[in-house]
């Protein structure tokens, strides 16, 4: 018998601490955490090092100036290219940036899931990435071949929050969608990592779903599990829901001014999830 | 049947592919997704492509339409990887573009507090160090082919050769495509120069649109025009909501 994890977001989050690094799983506006972002922003957890394939979640965080620094390599709606409050914050210079590439942020967090102090990849050389980041270091391969590499540094998490589209009890988590994104990788370089997931099931109905391996996260890495149906709304998570569209133009057209950002976080973000979500339905009635 | 300035960046895209091999077309942006289309649909079959998430297509829909065959699985994490190994052309865009192929998606202005962040470096310094790259500039303008770029993304022919053979071991920079232009870096000293004007575009007019001194020697080629059976492709069967028009000006 194992240990039944679940707990509510607000509980989840409460394990959490101002100053921590973090790491959200999902890839852009895709089965992002947002339930757990949401209750992030409900806490007075702070002062964050955010690593990401930023999407909205870097967007609402850095808004309420709850990001120190942010490790990433973009932050995109992807249907609206560029997520405005990432924008802003970077435009009034108060968003500290580790920008690096892609495959880098993938390497770092492998080294860090793999309790390495770096992994070597070629990505960055002659690029910007090695001028805005002075601390990165090459390496050279001892070999004959004697290549010149970037030492990617581990990209060790204190916790990581990550959404799924099923769970059980004890952490074991499944992805239906076409793209695990890299939210095992998130789990493995946290100390702790906290799952939510559109429903809780029982372990013998996994194998009902899908095949062993969308089984992405396995317990050992996991110490919280949530239940949070429309937990990544308003981003994808496929084949649960697709991205609301038309909910996230409304975020990104608010975001753009500030009295409307007001207006949108006393409507939308003031209470607690159940008001969301029936704020939420409000509105898609309001555009049906 | 007469092809419009669009029709003709569709099939100057298309030709970056020509000879890629068996590797995954990377189209960024509209003309350059009807370009790969057409190019896998007529001389290179044996393209890979993605329906812009994590699934190879077995067949070539329409823009805008589902793909009803896959062939493969290729999420980010197997993405990244086949990035590393080559077998991938890209064509990405460029906020900023130098002579040198020097690429700028980050940020315009400042770093540390741009007048403008845009996408962020996002997989450029990966691709262009590993896998063959070439550019979609939808608009020529002196904004974008300038004489510097603010953040270099996409590592240029210069900037690889002073990291070292690292960086230019797999480094190479195919094509910049642009709506009045296509240009490639055959030169010795690896620049970029003219490879073709499209037809209507004047030596003066390609001039004035970029931002560095662009050598245009008389006798430079006009981009080939699309065939009756390309044109026909592009109108009827890849893009029949003609969205390329939205991007390219006619």
């Amino acid at each position: 018998m194992t240990a039944d994890k679940t707990m509510t977001a607000d509980e989840a989050v409460a394990r959490l601490s101002s100053g921590m690094t973090l790491g959200i799983g999902g890839w852009g506006s895709r089965r992002k955490p947002m339930a757990l972002v949401r209750a992030l922003l409900r806490s007075p957890v702070t002062d964050l090092t955010v690593v990401s394939f930023g999407g909205p979640d870097v967007g609402l965080l850095a808004a309420a100036g709850r990001i120190r620094k942010l490790v990433a390599a973009f932050a995109t709606l992807d249907s609206i290219p560029l997520e405005p409050h990432f924008r802003a914050a970077r435009q009034r210079g108060e968003l500290e940036l580790t920008e690096l590439d892609e495959a880098m942020l993938m390497w770092g967090l492998t080294a860090a899931a793999h309790r390495l102090p770096f992994l070597p990849v070629r990505a960055g050389l002659g690029s910007d990435v090695m001028r805005v980041n002075p601390g990165l270091r090459t390496v050279t391969s001892p070999y004959a071949d004697g290549e010149e590499l970037v030492a990617v540094p581990a990209l060790t998490l204190d916790a990581a929050l990550v959404h799924l589209n099923r769970a059980d009890r004890s952490g074991n988590a499944q992805y239906l969608g076409p793209d695990p994104y890299f939210d095992d990788l998130f789990c493995e370089a946290a100390r702790e990592a906290y799952v939510s997931c559109e429903r809780i099931v029982e372990g013998g109905e996994f194998a009902a779903a899908g095949a062993p391996q969308t089984l992405l996260v396995q317990r050992h890495c996991v110490a919280g599990v949530v239940e949070a149906p429309g937990g990544a709304h308003f981003t994808s998570c496929v084949p649960d829901y697709e991205r609301d569209e038309a909910f996230q133009a409304a975020y990104a057209k608010a975001a753009a001014d500030p009295e409307e950002w007001r207006e949108f976080t006393g409507h939308f973000l003031s209470g607690d999830e159940a008001g969301y979500r029936s704020a939420v339905a409000a509105f898609a009635e309001e555009w049906a | 049947m007469n092809a419009d300035r669009a029709e003709i960046c569709v099939v100057a895209c298309a030709e970056a592919w020509r000879g890629s091999g068996e590797v995954l077309a990377s189209p960024m942006g509209v003309i350059p997704t009807i370009g790969a289309r057409l190019a896998r649909l007529t001389f290179a079959p044996e393209l890979l492509l993605t329906d812009g998430e994590a699934l190879l297509m077995g067949d070539v829909p329409a823009l805008g339409s589902a793909s009803r065959v896959t062939e493969g699985w290729l999420p980010y994490r197997r993405h990244l990887a086949l990035v590393a190994g080559g077998r991938r052309h890209v064509m990405m865009g460029a906020s900023q573009l130098d002579r040198h192929g020097n690429q700028n998606i980050s940020c315009i202005g400042d770093w540390k507090r741009p007048a403008r962040q845009l996408l962020g470096v996002r997989g450029a310094p990966a691709n262009t160090l590993n896998n063959p790259t070439s550019y979609w500039i939808p608009r020529h303008s002196p904004r974008v082919l300038v004489e510097r770029v603010d953040m270099v993304s996409g590592v240029g022919y210069d900037r690889a050769a002073a990291a070292g053979p690292s960086a230019t071991r797999f480094h190479r920079i195919v094509r910049v495509v642009t709506d009045l232009a296509v240009l490639d870096f055959e030169t010795p000293d690896r620049t970029m120069r003219v490879r073709s004007l499209h037809p209507g575009v004047s030596a003066d007019e390609l001039r004035d649109a970029t931002g560095f001194p662009l050598d245009v020697p008389d006798g430079v080629p006009r981009t080939r025009t699309p065939s009756a059976a390309e044109l026909r492709l592009i109108r009827e069967v890849v893009d029949p909501a003609g969205l390329r028009d939205r991007e390219v000006r006619r």
